[in-house]
């Protein structure tokens, strides 16, 4: 699609695939250019996580984020500018192949997110899978500030329509 | 994504049920109806609408005792664009993802350098 050309080292980026399996859930799969401590380790430490978790064409400015990442130790993102958070509890943490984390800023009961991270021949593929309580849950499942401007833009297209 | 394309086909390969879309493009209907135009029993058409019901191209609604069938497209529709949606977001990361691992990558190259010296 847009290999790029600058250079010897960049390389063609990798198929993502994104299927919802089931009603309630949806998987994203990845193959990453890179062993699976090191991707392990992206999602581990904030300062990295953050980086790409949050890509700029989302949107959101970062206020703070704290991990601690462990069973039963919590994690929250605060956002500017107006201190909305995502927030929740690591509940698997198995170095350097697995991760399970739940989302509760929608109270409880909220997705569950699965990570895991099979590591062949120096690549890593990456399994990401999110699972909610209902297929309301998920139709609803938000990605961010790019998806609330796109949907601001629809609301703005109909109001437009009935003027 | 593929095998929902498959069943569409699918759906769509029987004369009877393409006539269903079309009828149900020009207004929804009861199966009664459906079956009453096609001249089939009801079991009949409930097999045909079921058939386009599990490809998402018809949806049915119960009020009452009267079952109402739509054309489904939206659906469709709705579904492809969510998945596009999150597709989006997902490629955004993963292209910074592999910035960060590309970094840490060299990072340890330089690391084991400094060790082996």
């Amino acid at each position: 699609m847009d290999a790029r050309r600058d250079g010897e080292t960049t390389l063609m980026k990798n198929r993502t695939t994104v299927e919802r399996t089931s009603e309630r859930e949806v998987v994203v799969t990845r193959t990453v250019n890179g062993p699976a401590r090191v991707v392990f380790e992206a999602f581990t430490k904030p300062e990295l996580f953050t980086r790409w978790w949050l890509p700029k064409s989302m949107g959101m400015v970062l206020r703070s984020c704290e991990m601690d990442v462990r069973v039963g130790g919590t994690y929250r993102l605060v956002f500017e500018p107006d201190g909305m958070a995502f927030f929740g509890t690591y509940r698997e943490v198995t170095p350097p192949s697995r991760l399970v984390w739940t989302n509760e800023e929608g109270g409880e009961g909220g997705p569950v997110t699965t990570v895991t991270l099979e590591e062949k021949g120096g690549q890593t593929l990456l399994v990401l899978q999110e699972l909610h309580h209902s297929k309301e849950s998920l139709d609803a499942a938000g990605t961010g500030a790019a998806e609330a401007m796109v949907e601001t833009f629809a609301q703005l297209d109909e109001l437009l329509l009935t003027l | 994504m593929a095998s929902r394309l498959d069943a569409s086909f699918a759906a769509l390969s029987d004369v009877t049920r393409r006539g269903v879309l079309e009828q149900l493009g020009r207004a929804d209907a009861s199966i009664t109806d459906l079956a009453n135009r096609f001249d089939m029993t009801l079991t009949g058409m409930k097999k045909h609408v079921g058939v386009l019901e599990q490809a998402g191209l018809v949806t049915t609604e119960k009020v009452g005792r009267v079952r109402t069938c739509k054309l489904g497209l939206r659906a469709l529709e709705e579904e492809a664009a969510w998945i596009s949606r999150h597709h989006r977001v997902w490629v955004a990361r993963f292209d910074e993802l592999d910035e960060v691992v590309e970094e840490l990558k060299a990072k340890e190259r330089a690391d084991g350098r400094k060790k082996r010296r």
